[in-house]
């Protein structure tokens, strides 16, 4: 019973804040709102008895979206994000697309024959997710480190404006100017 | 379609009504420590003042913000104003829970450590929109500072937590109590030790971590904040040192285990002691600039970190643990 | 509380984020919408562990994936921005429209 009402409490939260990014005009406040719904989904996953995973998305949404309101600020048209914002191209037709696709989706899930449950839940997910990722499916995790690393140099080469030489300014003998990143 | 299963919790955490003893004794703590500090800083200043003021101080200090008049300011975001100083001591008290009270937990789960760390980072969320929703240039330049500060101590922090976790082979933090019977988990991490306490001070911006409501902002982050506002940012604070300190305890020095006394009031006395190390600090370090405190996390601790897990990893596989 | 109903909750949040993804012109937003959809995809893949195949842990393995391509996605979207508004102060999808056939 408490979990059933957890689960339309968390679940109207998570799309209606999900649906709240695309509504309110402060930028500020659609990154939190994003944030909300990200912690109703990380509820959720917590309701499904998957402890480690929902509040591993919590920690890393909360740090992902505090950095990710840092750069809306940065490059949004209206820095001040106190103003109401319309920046849309193609209302109509994205939003035709998005209820074709929900439609698409939901008559699947209702239609669709689901097979009956396999197994039962290990008695510690966590351990099992441990287990998992150490033996049988290490290498995914090994990829997964390997792509994460390859994102961080690339992005850094991306997002740098300076090139190998230009860290010392014009004269290369002269010593790191300080700061970070000499 | 069974019910799903909660969280998992042990079974002897403490009975459901200490969920509301535990703001109050986290809360009681935060003024003790008020009262200490603001003894130390009546010394610092020349002007001695005695144990009873001292105490008297922080309640003194509490009456008035209550009284006080919030302000206003133009073209606030007051949603996220006011959700950034209510979110600090929300997230205080909800990683309080997962903290031994003696032997014992209000919600022992069985990833304490990763829910500790995700309730603690929403710090970064809350100093962020109080600095920001203010819609004052001070106070958000501290909001931002603290997000730099934030992506410098986190990364030691995380390692730091996930060692004793290691050490421990555990994320229940009563197994990583447990797990310290013989020899505290200061002995065999120190680095991790000293790097958990430096980043619990960067995370409660906390001298020498303090330039987020610095005085060359005018009080940064919470510049604009006044009366019941300031009251509840401020307490957040505070009260987020004294869980981040209290955690010190279970984490690296072996928790309630110790002779003679009781677990709880060991439990107390090495908080108390680690509080009054932070107290002490905080009145003897100038506030470092993030920018390089970045640098030193980053090139200096990140690495040492992962030495320190090396080491520890070593030690647990040499005693007989792993596979 | 049944698969299906898990199942309706994150196809919203996928809809959502799909209208964001191509409604929006600020490439923040759009990667808003990405995550959102993302966000969707995590809640599936909880459901039909738990639901269908409690047993293994691909489900949460795949979760894993999930997480990690969400940072990917959000570290590398924030470089390109920075790199494009760098060299020519573009920061919405419609000012870099140079590779439309």
């Amino acid at each position: 019973m408490a979990a059933t009402v957890l689960f339309w409490v968390l679940a109207v939260a998570a799309v209606g804040f999900g649906f709240a990014v695309f509504r309110l005009g402060s930028m500020a406040q659609v990154t939190f709102a994003l944030l909300a719904s990200f912690l109703a989904v990380a509820g959720l996953v917590l309701l499904l008895g998957l402890g480690y995973l929902g509040v591993v998305i919590a920690l890393m949404m909360v740090i992902e979206m505090v950095i990710m309101a840092v750069f809306m600020i940065m490059y949004m048209m209206n820095p001040a994000g106190l103003m109401p914002m319309a920046m849309y191209h193609n209302k109509a037709g994205s939003m035709t697309i998005a209820v074709g696709t929900f439609a698409v989706l939901a008559a699947g899930i209702l239609l669709v024959h689901w097979p009956v449950r396999r197994g039962v839940p290990p008695p510690d997910p966590t351990f099992a997710l441990g287990e998992a990722l150490m033996s049988g499916q290490m290498l995914t995790m090994m990829t997964l480190g390997v792509a994460l690393f390859a994102t961080i140099v690339t992005c850094v080469v991306l997002a740098t404006n300076r090139g190998r030489y230009d860290r010392f300014g014009d004269d290369l003998r002269s010593g790191p100017a300080g700061g970070d990143g000499r | 379609m069974g019910e799903p299963v909660p969280l998992p919790a042990a079974p002897d955490a403490l009975p459901l009504w200490w969920v509301l003893l535990l703001p109050v004794l986290v809360g009681l703590a935060a003024w003790a420590t008020t009262a200490l500090d603001s003894a130390v800083t009546a010394r610092a200043s020349g002007r001695p003042i005695g144990p009873v003021t001292a105490a008297l101080t922080p309640v003194r200090e509490s009456a008035r913000l209550l009284v006080g008049q919030r302000r206003r300011t133009l073209a606030a975001d007051r949603v996220l104003w006011r959700l950034g100083a209510a979110v600090l001591p929300v997230a205080a008290v909800l990683a309080a829970a997962v903290l031994p009270l003696g032997s014992r937990a209000v919600a022992d789960l069985s990833v304490g450590v990763v829910w500790f760390n995700a309730m603690e980072v929403l710090a970064w969320a809350a100093v962020w929109m109080a600095g920001w929703g203010a819609n004052s240039a001070l106070s958000l330049v501290g909001g931002y500072r603290f997000v730099a500060q934030g992506l410098a101590y986190e990364l030691p922090h995380m390692f730091a937590i996930i060692t004793a976790a290691l050490g421990a082979e555990s994320l229940r933090i009563t197994d990583i109590v447990a797990a310290q019977e013989d020899l505290w988990f200061v002995a065999i991490m120190p680095v991790a030790f000293v790097v958990y306490l430096v980043s619990a001070a960067a995370m409660a911006f906390w001298a020498p971590f303090d330039a987020p409501v610095g005085r060359d902002l005018a009080g940064g982050a919470a510049a604009e904040l006044s009366g019941v506002d300031r009251l509840v940012f401020a307490g957040g604070r505070w009260l987020l040192t004294v869980v981040t300190a209290a955690m010190a305890v279970p984490l690296f020095l072996g928790g309630g285990t110790g002779p003679w006394l009781p677990a709880w009031l060991w439990v107390a006395v090495k908080t108390a002691a680690v509080l009054a190390a932070m107290v002490w600090l905080r009145h003897r370090l100038p506030t470092v600039r993030m920018d390089r405190w970045t640098e030193f996390s980053w090139i200096v601790l990140v690495p040492l970190m992962i030495a320190q897990a090396l080491v520890v990893a070593l030690v647990v596989l040499g005693g007989g643990g792993g596979m | 509380m049944t698969l299906q109903l898990f199942l309706l909750a994150a196809a919203g949040l996928f809809a959502i984020g799909l209208y964001g993804a191509l409604s929006q012109q600020s490439i923040v937003m759009l990667m808003m919408g990405l995550e959102l959809m993302l966000n969707g995809v995590i809640l599936a893949t909880a459901a039909f562990w738990y639901f269908l195949t409690p047993g293994g842990s691909d489900g949460q393995v795949l979760i894993v994936v999930i997480i990690t391509a969400m940072a990917v996605e959000m570290a590398a979207g924030f470089a390109v921005v920075t790199a494009i508004y760098r060299s020519r102060q573009v920061d919405m999808t419609d000012g870099a429209s140079d590779l439309r056939g």
